[in-house]
């Protein structure tokens, strides 16, 4: 019991209000997707042309879309492939960008720059361009748009890390640790990477963030989850229910997109150490005044 | 300053290059011939097929496709697009003046407003800077498409100030039907400017020669102008950079929402036909807008900061 007590104050501690408020909104959104068979109150795909655009009523909690689907648990469903697509392409391009930002932060010389220049060619093109690219070689789908996504958010995240680790390459311990005879694998496996842990989880979760919204993007055109399946991105696609005045049907998926993407951005900022800004961090008065001082110059000009 | 110049262009035509032989070659790449598109739903007798693969040069080998494709890209002939018959030019043509006008008025509202929101934030710290950080939190997760959905229901279903799609005749009318879709694709953007801006601002008025300048005491305008601006200047044009860069690439959603008929919504549409000449064309010129955009950053930074034209020589 006290160890429990203890790591909530150490999370509470290192995540500040925000990322708390943050993580605890993305549980509920998980625990919604996982537990979606037992929490949505009716079929997401049960249609009744008899309650088309209900209001929100004891019936439908939210109402109803043009054919009588009931919203919430459409909602509740649409979370399972809008946030299943963000997790396959953050984990396939961790899986494939980590090794090679690592070798290229050990080895350096030519590895690194061939890795490096690699990265920098797949990241002059939009992920969202080379995604609809994709589409069009393989036809819309949730697949073709995941692995086009996952190839674009390989040199996202290798950036970030090959950065850390170079850093951690020229301190010390690493030549210490080499000097005792230890192989490069054990460490930039053990010591490297797991200094800069929290960095890479920490953008790992802005990038889910971004992925959810380009997936969503190709969603909303039609090019990645289809119609009938319920997801956050197709649902804002309902221009029909939009252009009769029926704004909860478009907005609620899309308000709960923002959300996430706030959540994730928050938590994955305090995770990976970046200060939070200004109005979410409380200072002493002393220290405010202090600022106010300093920048004067501003509040003159 | 002209070896900087020679480098970036250099650069840009290599990745010009490499990415018209990704696109061409991942094209026909494609599972099911190209020619069906042409054929529909009939099933064509063996001549015909014969007949229009050679005509559509289908039966020649990759290499020598792609050449003919880039000699007529380079003479400015596109190729015909499969669905309509037109030449790939007069499409895209009728697209690009649109395309290219959307972002426009998108980057002067990112400019006006990010600039100074981040401005402000930076000078005025205390409930100023909280708002707007506040504000630019949220906007930087809005995407476009459901800035577009809000924006459509509030404006032009509700109040019926703009056309919910498409856009009028005229100057006058296309500028009516565009600001709603600019609208849309700046909400993102605003944000992240101001926030870049707020920090870049923040920092320089941090450092010690601002302190210093302002104790000999030289008039704060003149500090702020010349020691803070001038070095906060950097960051902010790599921001507007990538965010012109992307607003390009952000049309591809926005001219959907709104029916706007530009190169987003023309690629989309021929994505879904399978048009692949059309594809080919939009998508090489999408990637060029990219490409010349963080280009431009690049040589505007040296413009802006000596010290660059110095080290672009040896990176």
């Amino acid at each position: 019991m006290n160890s429990v007590k203890s790591t909530w104050k150490r999370l509470n501690k290192a995540l500040g209000r925000s990322g708390m408020l943050s993580l605890a909104f993305l549980v509920v959104v998980l625990l919604a997707a996982v537990l979606a068979p037992l929490v949505a109150p009716a079929d997401p795909n049960q249609s009744s042309l008899l309650d088309a655009y209900a209001g929100p009523s004891g019936a439908h909690l939210l109402g109803a879309d043009g054919i009588g689907r009931d919203l919430l648990s459409r909602l509740i469903f649409g979370a399972r492939t809008s946030l299943l697509g963000p997790a396959l392409i953050v984990g396939v391009s961790l899986l494939i960008g980590i090794p090679l930002a690592l070798l290229a932060s050990w080895y350096g010389g030519w590895v690194d720059g061939v890795v490096a220049r690699v990265f920098d060619l797949v990241y002059a093109l939009p992920g969202l361009l080379l995604a609809v690219l994709t589409v069009a070689l393989f036809g819309p789908g949730l697949t073709p748009a995941v692995v086009a996504l996952s190839i674009a958010y390989i040199p996202f995240l290798a950036r970030i890390v090959r950065a850390a680790a170079r850093q951690q390459r020229v301190s010390p311990y690493v030549d210490a640790l080499a000097v005792q005879g230890f192989g490069m694998l054990r460490i930039t496996v053990r010591h490297i990477l797991r200094n800069i842990a929290p960095v890479v989880v920490g953008q790992a979760a802005i990038a889910f963030g971004y992925a959810l919204l380009d997936l969503a993007s190709l969603s909303y055109l039609g090019l990645a989850v289809q119609a009938p399946t319920p997801d956050w991105g197709v649902m804002v696609s309902d221009s029909d229910a939009m252009l009769k005045g029926y704004w909860l049907q478009v907005l609620a998926p899309g308000v709960l997109i923002v959300l996430t993407v706030l959540a994730l951005t928050v938590l994955g900022a305090r995770i990976s150490g970046e200060k939070p800004p200004g109005y979410l961090r409380r200072r002493p008065a002393k220290a405010v005044a202090a600022e106010k001082n300093r920048t004067t110059v501003g509040a003159a000009a | 300053m002209g070896r900087l110049l020679l480098q970036r262009l250099g650069g840009l035509l290599t990745t010009l290059f490499l990415s018209s032989i990704v696109i061409f070659g991942s094209l026909y790449l494609a599972p099911g011939s190209p020619e069906n598109v042409i054929f529909g739903s009939r099933t064509p007798t063996a001549a015909a097929r014969a007949a229009v693969r050679h005509r559509l040069h289908l039966d020649q080998p990759l290499p020598v496709r792609y050449w003919d494709w880039l000699t007529g890209v380079l003479h400015g002939d596109l190729g015909t697009s499969m669905v309509t018959g037109q030449p790939v030019a007069d499409r895209v043509g009728a697209g690009l003046g649109t395309t290219l006008l959307l972002v426009l008025m998108s980057m002067i509202m990112v400019l006006v407003f990010g600039l100074t929101m981040g401005l402000l934030a930076a000078l005025l710290p205390g409930r100023v800077d909280g708002v707007v950080n506040a504000l630019t939190s949220v906007t930087v997760t809005v995407p476009s498409f459901v800035a577009s959905a809000l924006l459509i229901s509030v404006f032009a279903v509700q109040l019926g100030w703009f056309p919910a799609s498409g856009v009028g005749q005229g100057l006058g009318g296309r500028i009516q039907g565009l600001v709603l879709p600019a609208v849309a694709l700046a909400v993102l953007s605003c944000g992240f400017l101001a926030r870049v801006t707020r920090n870049a601002v923040r920092d320089q008025l941090e450092r010690e020669h601002v302190q210093t300048a302002l104790v000999r005491g030289l008039p704060r305008r003149t500090v702020l102008r010349s020691h803070v601006l001038r070095n906060a200047l950097p960051p902010i044009i790599t921001a507007v950079g990538l965010l012109t860069a992307g607003t390009f690439a952000s049309t591809l959603v926005v001219e959907s929402a709104f029916a706007v008929p530009g190169m987003g919504q023309l690629t989309i549409q021929s994505v879904a036909q399978k048009d692949f000449p059309v594809v080919q064309a939009v998508a090489l010129m999408l990637v060029a807008a990219f490409v010349v955009c963080n280009a431009a950053s690049d040589l505007i930074q040296a413009v802006v900061d000596p010290r660059l034209r110095e080290a672009g020589s040896t990176s």
